[in-house]
């Protein structure tokens, strides 16, 4: 990222950061060559919810590909993003969240985006605009809301107070959360349980947490040796790269890691921490993990797009424009996905492209893409350099209407290895870069 | 043998994608190039850890994804991948990149 300054040629900037003053399409434009005269040049506002894999993305092409014609405006109460992808990393210890933390300067530098530090409480459908936490209004042709999770307390007993809250981590935003995961780890004596409560499917991130169960048993190997990594899953196996974690486990973390499915969390008892199942026994763990259940962020609740199951957001694929509520798109983990495609920051990533090219065709009077195309990429990290992939194409089929896995296409990791660990790295400098800078 | 049967299916494509060119959606082969940036850098230019693809020749690039497909070019993602793409499609990412400024 540091070296994309010299990429960015100056006189580039000064025209950004004039359209970015003087408006395009004002009488002010019209001193700018290339920019007043062309013909059917997308103008008009767009109000981005959510500076994630998805929002600062479309944020950032809307502009790129309006040739700075669109309005955008960022709306995003962290001062700066930090990535849920490597996360884990940080609960493992071998980086720190400073690794995670990518500023959103460029969003308005290098792209003229109007960055606002806040948090999008309701949004008015029919007057289109959406209301502020620090007070006032946003007015909005098109509104992209891409809100990210939020956690269903309510479906786990024992969890829903703050005290509680505070002694059972989530870590599954990264930020505060991952930090204190990984205090509790350094805390517990040697010789004591990891336990990890995984949520039925869907949730965000399918490999995540296994790949967190990897990288918790990368330190208790090296520095806690008689600790346990307990993972009690929802689901019925693993949902995500199944034959190359059980690998990692029976192989380079034996001993340490044990798996049990078909775990669905009915409670915890915060005081001990200890985890309740109706079924099995309640497990009493030294450091308690429980990602509990998940569905859309609450402002797609206000805004109405929640269609799906009362959690996620039914899309049109070809726009990414909910099927329910005209002129307001969702992106990224909100939504309710397609088959085969999993709720990742890089789909959110390549969601707002899709959806960036739509909005502004559809500002400028054309016809969306016809043919859209996602691609899925996820590396797990298993030690602090191996690590495993999973990755598909998706392509729009004109008769179901929706996205598919391109035949013969995608796959898994072969084994696990240090190239493609650093091809893992490779692909989080890149797509920070291509989401934020 | 292998080899000259995979640039005879990327002239092919070339061949097809001529065709395509004709039609509507100029920002088709934009959008298409854009699945590939997450990882290969805005524009095609990389940020490190990846290939560059902005500035490379066409069909230097249809060549590479067509060894892709076919599995005679090793990799650890990228035959995976490509299988996922049409030849047309190919072609339309190959062509945009190319391009594209070459970075320094």
């Amino acid at each position: 990222m540091k070296r994309r300054g010299s990429e960015s040629s100056a006189p580039m900037q000064r025209r950004e950061f004039l359209k970015l003053a003087a408006g395009c399409g004002t009488a002010a434009a019209l001193a700018l060559p290339g920019c007043a005269t062309t013909v059917g040049k997308s103008s008009g506002k767009v109000v981005v919810v959510g500076g994630g894999y998805g929002g600062a993305t479309a944020a950032k092409y809307i502009r790129m590909w309006s040739d700075g014609g669109i309005d955008v405006t960022l709306v995003e109460p962290n001062p700066a993003f930090v990535s849920c992808p490597m996360s884990n990393l940080v609960v493992g210890g071998s980086r720190d969240l400073a690794f995670l933390t990518v500023g959103y300067d460029n969003l308005p530098q290098r792209h003229g985006v109007k960055f606002i530090h806040d948090t999008a409480t309701a949004v008015d459908v029919d007057k289109r605009t959406v209301r502020l936490a620090g007070g006032g209004e946003l007015a909005y042709d098109r509104l992209i809301l891409s809100p990210g999770i939020d956690f269903m307390w309510d479906l786990v007993p024992g969890l829903g107070n703050a005290d509680a809250q505070a002694t059972i981590l989530h870590a599954w935003k990264a930020g505060p959360q991952t930090v204190a995961l990984r205090r509790q780890l350094e805390a517990m004596p040697d010789g004591g349980v990891y336990a990890l409560s995984i949520p039925v499917a869907p949730y965000r991130c399918p490999p995540g947490p296994y790949e967190r169960a990897c990288q918790v048993a990368w330190y208790f190997k090296r520095a806690k040796p008689k600790s346990k990594v307990l993972i009690l899953d929802g689901n019925g196996d693993v949902t995500s790269k199944a034959a190359l974690f059980r690998k990692a486990w029976a192989d380079e973390y034996r001993g340490i890691v044990e798996y049990r499915a078909n775990h669905v969390l009915a409670g915890v008892d915060a005081a001990t921490r200890t985890a309740k199942f109706d079924v099995q026994d309640d497990v009493r763990a030294d450091v308690l993990n429980v990602l509990p259940p998940q569905r859309a962020g609450a402002i797609a609740r206000s805004a109405g797009v929640v269609t799906a199951n009362d959690r996620w957001c039914d899309v049109d694929f070809l726009t990414f424009e909910s099927v329910k509520v005209k002129n307001v798109h969702v992106l990224g983990d909100a939504i309710q996905v397609a088959p085969g495609m999993p709720k990742s920051g890089h789909m959110a990533n390549q969601h707002a492209k899709v959806c960036a090219a739509a909005v502004v065709a559809l500002l400028s009077g054309q016809p969306p893409n016809a043919a859209p195309v996602l691609t899925n990429t996820c590396y797990s990290m298993i030690t602090d350099r191996d690590s495993i992939h999973v990755c598909s194409v998706h392509q729009w089929d004109k008769e179901k209407k929706t996205m598919l896995p391109a035949p013969g296409s995608g796959g898994v990791s072969s084994a696990m290895s240090e190239l493609e660990g650093n091809y893992a790295f490779a692909w989080a400098r890149n797509i920070w870069a291509d989401t934020l800078a | 043998m292998r080899l000259s049967k995979s640039i005879a299916a990327a002239l092919l494509a070339l061949a097809a994608a001529a065709a395509v060119a004709q039609v509507p959606d100029p920002t088709l082969a934009r959008n298409l190039a854009a699945t590939c940036t997450n990882c290969h850098g805005t524009n095609g230019v990389s940020q490190g850890g990846t290939e560059s693809l902005a500035g490379m020749p066409r069909d230097a690039l249809v060549r590479k994804m067509q060894e892709f497909k076919s599995g005679t070019r090793p990799a650890t993602i990228m035959h995976q991948l490509a299988k996922g793409y049409t030849d047309e499609q190919i072609v339309l990412i190959a062509g945009w990149f190319a391009a594209q400024k070459a970075p320094r």
